[in-house]
């Protein structure tokens, strides 16, 4: 039972990591219908950034709360111009080629990003600094929770709630939904849709630079390559829930975080990486568009 | 008929003669291009059927490759050493005998792959693009992760110890094989069947095509010689790593199959070759290769969105015929 109990707090927190990843997969397929596989290597850029930013502010050696936060937005700001830049030199240009063609643009940025940062970062493992004291708190029941845990519910929680804030309540918001209903009619209204697809971009850039601090907290090893995997699982996730759907990205995203732990805490950690499509296929078989996804009829 | 036969008896020959010759004329890094470079040819152009002919987007086609270099490689190792004592005994030439064993391993490969084929291709009956896609790329990484959880085969440490029989003569055959069917198949009912689905699913269907049973045909086809493809891999590198066959091997095939120009046989075989031959070329700038390579494929995606070739085949001057000609692309 108390270890069932740690498994769920470490489930939400490994979930609420791949909740922000999905976000981006999922709004920028909402809008674009384009499965951006460079986000997860936007993800790894943000833990970079963050890393190099600790070392210049000089957070490494005084940690504090904020340091902390001060490195965690120069992450998501540097993420987020590299967002617009990828959509503006890349996407953009095929924007009226064939899916595939764009898929395929997709990879080679993503085999970009990976390489570069092989090149630039080095190959070798980088070690995150420790931008907070990790401190266990106990919950009770023999079970315990890092403040490190806790902070990335929280700043998950609030960059979601900003997030909803954004899409359901501002202009910018409702552009989004108008160009993700329909980009044509979008466009007859007079809505700059270049302008919001690139906005796109770079909010999604934003979360999932901010999950790749999280998860350097977290996990302190980081890596060029270390945005594949979380990718794949936060698209993956994306689509258990319904992609383009905003909340289902992040039931998809509790979901994932919560099977694979649990997976590597009853069955084998080797598992850790299947556990994620067995679900998807299961899922999908008995609903065809995700979780919360709208089955759409097909038109003739 | 008869000239099919004088001309398959002739491109027998050629393949025989050419593989005494090319070992001993090429040098051996040479030469290991040119087998990868055949096997990506299977690889693509197989895919080729699923992706290109039939429309539907797959993703999985390193998983399939795994089953048939898996299975391929237990076989001649732990089943069928007992039929090469046997052959030599009886006074069968050794050469003979490699080549017996390879193809049959490689047939009971291909066929597990074309297996697992239909497994995957039923569900295409309830999703539908992307979707589908997803699923397909899952089942890679779930076969994966199996290889990498039976010790058997050994599992992470991979597998080392296939004998090495595979040469220029197989992967000539089986890319000459593959390459032939994906014609017969582009000027026949069923290609045209499969044509139509890629073009609009429901008008096909409102037509009387049976579209399920066709995705299903060419997910099996095209899954069987992925597993060749693994097999003559299996047996040619004689060592087998679960790591091999991530998602990014299917990626690199998907991305052959688009270079090419998606749809396009002759397409698919060019940007096989090409997309072998490019990081090796790339070899001299040594740890920009792979930079250079991405930067290469995006800024080729902006510029040719249509592949290479299009939808457009490449003409030979000895095809007698006109190819077949190809509805217009639409981007699906």
């Amino acid at each position: 039972m108390q270890e069932f109990l740690q498994q769920i707090v470490n489930g939400i927190t490994w979930g609420s990591v791949y909740a922000l990843i999905a976000l981006g997969y999922t709004m920028v397929y909402g809008i674009l219908r384009l499965i951006n596989f460079a986000h997860g290597d936007v993800f790894m850029l943000g833990a970079f950034i963050a890393y190099y930013a600790a070392g210049w502010f000089g957070v490494q050696t005084h940690p504090s709360t904020g340091g902390a936060l001060l490195v965690l937005f120069t992450a998501m700001a540097g993420a987020g111009v590299a967002g617009f830049l990828i959509e503006r030199f890349a996407y953009r240009s095929v924007r009226k080629s064939s899916r595939l063609t764009a898929l395929i643009t997709a990879i080679g940025v993503s085999l970009l990003l990976e390489n570069g940062g092989l090149l630039l970062f080095g190959t070798d493992p980088k070690f995150f600094p420790q931008l907070v004291t990790v401190t266990k708190i106990p919950l009770g029941l023999g079970v315990t929770v890092t403040n490190i845990q806790i902070l990335i519910v929280v700043v998950s929680l609030i960059l979601m709630a900003v997030l909803r804030w954004i899409v359901i309540s501002t202009k910018v918001g409702k552009a989004m939904r108008a160009v993700s209903f329909n980009r044509d009619a979008a466009t007859l209204m007079g809505i700059h849709t270049d302008r919001i697809i690139s906005f796109t971009f770079v909010l999604g850039a934003t979360l999932a630079a901010a999950a790749g601090v999280l998860v350097g907290l977290m996990n302190p090893k980081i890596d060029p390559l270390m945005g594949i995997m979380p990718g794949l699982k936060a698209f993956v996730a994306a689509v258990v829930g319904g992609i383009g759907n905003i909340p289902g990205a992040v039931l998809g995203g509790l979901i994932m975080g919560m099977a694979e732990v649990m997976v590597v805490g009853y069955v084998s950690s080797t598992y850790r990486d299947a556990i994620a499509f067995v679900l998807l296929i299961a899922i999908l078989l008995f609903r065809p568009s995700g979780l919360l996804g709208k089955h759409q009829a097909e038109k003739v | 008929m008869n000239a099919r036969l004088v001309r398959t008896v002739l491109g027998l020959l050629a393949l025989l003669a050419l593989n005494m010759l090319l070992p001993r004329a090429l040098n051996p890094y040479f030469f290991q291009i040119l087998i990868l470079c055949g096997i990506n040819v299977i690889l693509a152009v197989s895919l080729n059927l699923v992706n290109g002919l039939t429309g539907q987007f797959s993703i999985g086609h390193a998983g399939f490759m795994a089953i048939g270099a898996y299975t391929s490689a237990v076989v001649s190792m732990r089943v069928l050493p007992g039929l090469l004592d046997a052959m030599t005994a009886a006074g069968v030439p050794l050469a003979v005998g490699h080549g017996v064993i390879l193809l049959l391993a490689t047939l009971v490969g291909g066929a597990l792959a074309a297996l697992a084929g239909l497994a995957v291709g039923l569900p295409s009956l309830r999703l539908r693009g992307d979707y589908l896609a997803i699923v397909t790329l899952g089942f890679g990484e779930i076969i994966r992760v199996l290889i990498l959880n039976i010790d058997a085969v050994g599992g992470a440490r991979g597998l080392s110890g296939v004998p090495n029989y595979t040469n220029f003569f197989w992967v000539g055959l089986w890319a000459w094989i593959v390459i032939a069917v994906s014609y017969h198949l582009l000027g026949s009912t069923h290609g045209r069947a499969m044509l139509a689905i890629r073009e609009d699913e429901i008008a096909a269907e409102a037509l009387g095509v049976p579209t399920t049973r066709y995705k299903v045909t060419a997910f099996v086809v095209s899954a069987f010689f992925a597993g060749v493809a693994g097999a003559l891999f299996a047996h040619y590198l004689s060592y087998l790593n679960p790591s091999t066959f991530t998602f990014l091997k299917s990626i690199e095939v998907i991305t052959m199959i688009v270079l090419g120009g998606l749809g396009s046989v002759s397409g698919a075989v060019l940007a096989a070759v090409a997309l072998t031959i490019l990081p090796e070329a790339l070899r001299a700038v040594k740890e920009y290769r792979m930079v250079i390579y991405a930067m290469l494929l995006i800024v080729l995606m902006i510029t040719r969105p249509q592949g290479l070739l299009g939808t457009g085949e490449l003409k030979m001057p000895w095809s007698r015929k006109k190819a077949a000609p190809m509805p217009t692309e639409s981007a699906s």
